[in-house]
């Protein structure tokens, strides 16, 4: 790396975004979309009708922003299953997450077969992804070789938790990045928990973004309730990564607003007055306030944005419940493809 | 046609499908410079630069798991584990990723890729370097297994597993490498995956191998039709999918079934085939489905007494093929 390019990328961030307000309000409107999408989910599985839901609620900012610097249609993303507002902001509908809620045969991700929230879309360069944590890491390093030997400037972007960072494929998926310069651009959500156990017995360094000089690249620690921050440092990454200059490691620390998922009890084992102070931290509250404070966003503006993504989070619902089952005849499908 | 070992046609293979298709790769341990270190990739580096053979850090989950991604992003990536006995640490790449990512996907998605993987022992290998791993990677589906055994089998095989839109596992039988020679035509043909071939046709007994282990069989074979009796040879070549048609016409035509291997018998390759005859052709059978395998001890010893007690060889095939044919 040159010293440059890492100067640039740990370069202090103006709080006072250049971007349009147009853009600025399109972020909080994914932001929003995604806490409502995910709120109606956990009705949907109090109420019996979804089995299983696993939530991005606290990690909004870190991917909307993360994903406003990626390039729709062009880039990589391999999000891991916290990743709702990531997608949405990569093309995916409120009415295709609600498809995989439901185990709908029209779910794009995955026709049904896998949980909610192991996003996939070709159209979309959405890679697949499964449950074991940390193997879409190796593939965002293979995603980046590739686009290197054939000499384009896609990106690869990944994301995933800090306690996955403990598996061999963080490792072996760094090095092998850093090693052959790869536009790769590695997004840690840190948010101290791993279900049950927090950062402390998983790792005795103080940010992920400590190990990135490890392995010879960029490591950047920001504050992932931060929109802007995060669309900062990850523009940086991907000019960077389309230079040729590399990868780079970003520790987004955010909260867990939730339980790990709705097999969960999060009361166990975090303290009553963590979780008191969580909301302090919410990334939504918090950017409707920067917009409000520079007169971006009316509270009038605000309450209709919210109506009509209420509507939309209906419709989708309604849409994705009545759609089809998968068809049992459709078994044995693309196992192979000959 | 020219007279090629296995190593030599594999090489060629790899070769012919590079010139062919710039989207092909190689990512592996020492594959560069060193050309492998049995030799596979020896001048391509030269030939296709850094870009496209290209050495991988000490690490087989990336070796497998960056070749998956890059297989998704429109390249042909052949990904060389330097010994099948290091396959481990990249087992949750190959069955997790590789295997289920077509399926999982809905279709949506699919990883076009070979690992290729040196197995086999008898060459003074030890525990470490001698295992045989086809039986716990047949198991899956989603992956294809192959195992050629004769150096057109190996150029034929690659070609077609470098084609496939599909994960392949291609074990190269290490003792094959340099000992194994045999004619290769020069046209650019393929030998399709799933598909066994009778390598020695017979009436009295059929077996059914692969690897090293058909040469040794077609050496018993040999031996006893001296004594007047006509052994079948079915090299299976496929592992997974399996061509499951030319074992059971074997079997209804000789009545007799033998399966020979070097992995160790519990739980190996061939309780598959055998189930397989026992259900579809049970009234065509004259005599037990017969097993003959390595001991299940732990993997090959390294001593020259122990290796041997552990490998089968000719000798101890023409007994096996001599009980069953005697029944
Ligand atoms: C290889 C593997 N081991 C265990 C699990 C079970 N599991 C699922 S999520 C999780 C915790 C992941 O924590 P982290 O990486 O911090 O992500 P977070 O859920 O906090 O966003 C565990 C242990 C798994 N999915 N994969
Ligand atoms: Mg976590």
């Amino acid at each position: 790396m040159t010293l440059s390019a890492e100067q640039e990328l740990l370069a202090p961030i103006t709080l006072r975004s250049e971007l349009p307000a147009e853009t600025l309000r399109e972020m909080y409107h994914y932001m929003a979309l995604a806490r409502a999408l995910d709120e109606r989910m956990w009705l949907l599985n109090r109420a019996g009708k979804a089995p299983f839901v696993i939530s991005c609620q606290g990690h909004e900012a870190a991917q909307v922003g993360a994903a406003f610097a990626l390039q729709r249609g062009k880039d990589f993303t391999l999000p891991y299953y916290r990743g709702l507002a990531s997608v949405l902001v990569m093309g995916m509908t409120p009415t295709e997450v609600m498809l995989a809620l439901f185990a709908r045969a029209a779910d794009p991700s995955s026709g049904g077969r896998q949980m909610p929230a192991h996003y996939g879309s070709r159209r979309l360069k959405i890679v697949t992804q499964s449950s074991p944590v940390g193997t879409q890491i190796a593939h965002a390093a293979g995603i980046s070789l590739a686009e290197k030997i054939k000499g384009g400037d896609a990106v690869a972007w990944t994301s995933f938790g800090e306690g996955t960072t403990s598996q061999g494929d963080f490792h072996e998926a760094l090095n092998l990045a850093a090693v052959h310069r790869l536009p790769a651009i590695f997004q840690c959500e840190n948010n101290e928990y791993a279900i049950s156990v927090p950062i402390r017995q998983q790792m005795a360094v103080n940010s992920v973004a400590d190990r990135a000089l490890a392995y010879g690249m960029p490591g950047v620690s920001v504050d992932g309730t931060d929109l802007l921050a995060v669309y900062e440092v990850t523009r940086r990454a991907v000019e960077r990564a389309r230079r040729g200059d590399g990868p780079t490691l970003i520790e987004a620390r955010v909260v867990r607003l939730t339980a790990h998922s709705s097999d969960d009890n999060d009361r166990t084992y975090r303290p009553q007055r963590e979780l008191r102070s969580l909301r302090q931290h919410d990334p939504l509250a918090r950017f409707v306030a920067y917009l409000h404070d520079h007169d971006l966003l009316s509270e009038a503006e605000a309450q209709e944005l919210r109506a009509q993504i209420a509507a939309e989070v209906d419709a989708a619902t309604e849409a994705a419940e009545q759609a089809a089952l998968p068809d049992p005849e459709t078994l044995a499908d693309h196992v192979y493809g000959s | 046609m020219s007279e090629l070992n296995v190593l030599e046609a594999i090489r060629q293979g790899i070769d012919e499908m590079m010139a062919a298709d710039e989207r092909v790769f190689v990512f592996g341990e020492d594959v560069g410079k060193r050309g492998g270190v049995f030799r596979v990739t020896e001048g391509l580096l030269d030939k296709y630069g850094p870009l496209r053979i290209i050495d991988a850090p000490l690490a087989e989950s990336v070796i497998v798991g960056a070749c998956i991604g890059a297989a998704m992003n429109d390249t042909l990536p052949i990904a060389e584990i330097q010994f099948a006995d290091f396959i481990a640490p990249a087992f949750n790449q190959i069955v997790q990723e590789a295997a289920r990512i077509r399926y999982r996907s809905n279709g949506d998605w699919n990883v076009p890729m070979v690992i290729r993987a040196p197995y086999g022992g008898g060459i003074h290998g030890a525990l470490y370097h001698s295992q045989s791993i086809e039986a716990t990677f047949a198991h899956i589906p989603g992956l294809k297994v192959v195992a050629p055994s004769t150096p057109y089998d190996a150029k034929g095989l690659i070609k077609s597993a470098v084609e496939d839109a599909d994960p392949v596992l291609f074990l190269e039988h290490k003792k094959t490498y340099r000992l194994i020679k045999g004619s290769v035509p020069a046209s650019d043909y393929r030998v399709p995956i799933g598909l066994a071939d009778v390598k020695r046709s017979g009436s009295d007994l059929s077996v059914f191998t692969y690897g090293l282990m058909l040469h040794y069989c077609l050496e018993a074979a040999q031996t006893l039709e001296r004594a007047g009796t006509s052994v079948e040879v079915v090299d299976l070549r496929s592992l997974r999918p399996l061509d499951t048609a030319t074992i059971l016409d074997s079997v209804r035509k000789t009545g007799k079934a033998l399966i020979v291997h070097e992995d160790n018998l519990t739980g190996g390759f061939g309780g598959e085939v055998a189930a397989l005859i026992a259900e579809h052709v049970f009234e065509y059978l004259d005599g037990p489905i017969t097993r003959l395998g390595a001991p299940d001890v732990p993997a090959m010893p390294y001593a020259k007494p122990l290796e041997d007690a552990f490998m089968l060889n000719p000798l101890k095939i023409a007994t096996a093929m001599r009980t069953l044919a005697a029944y």
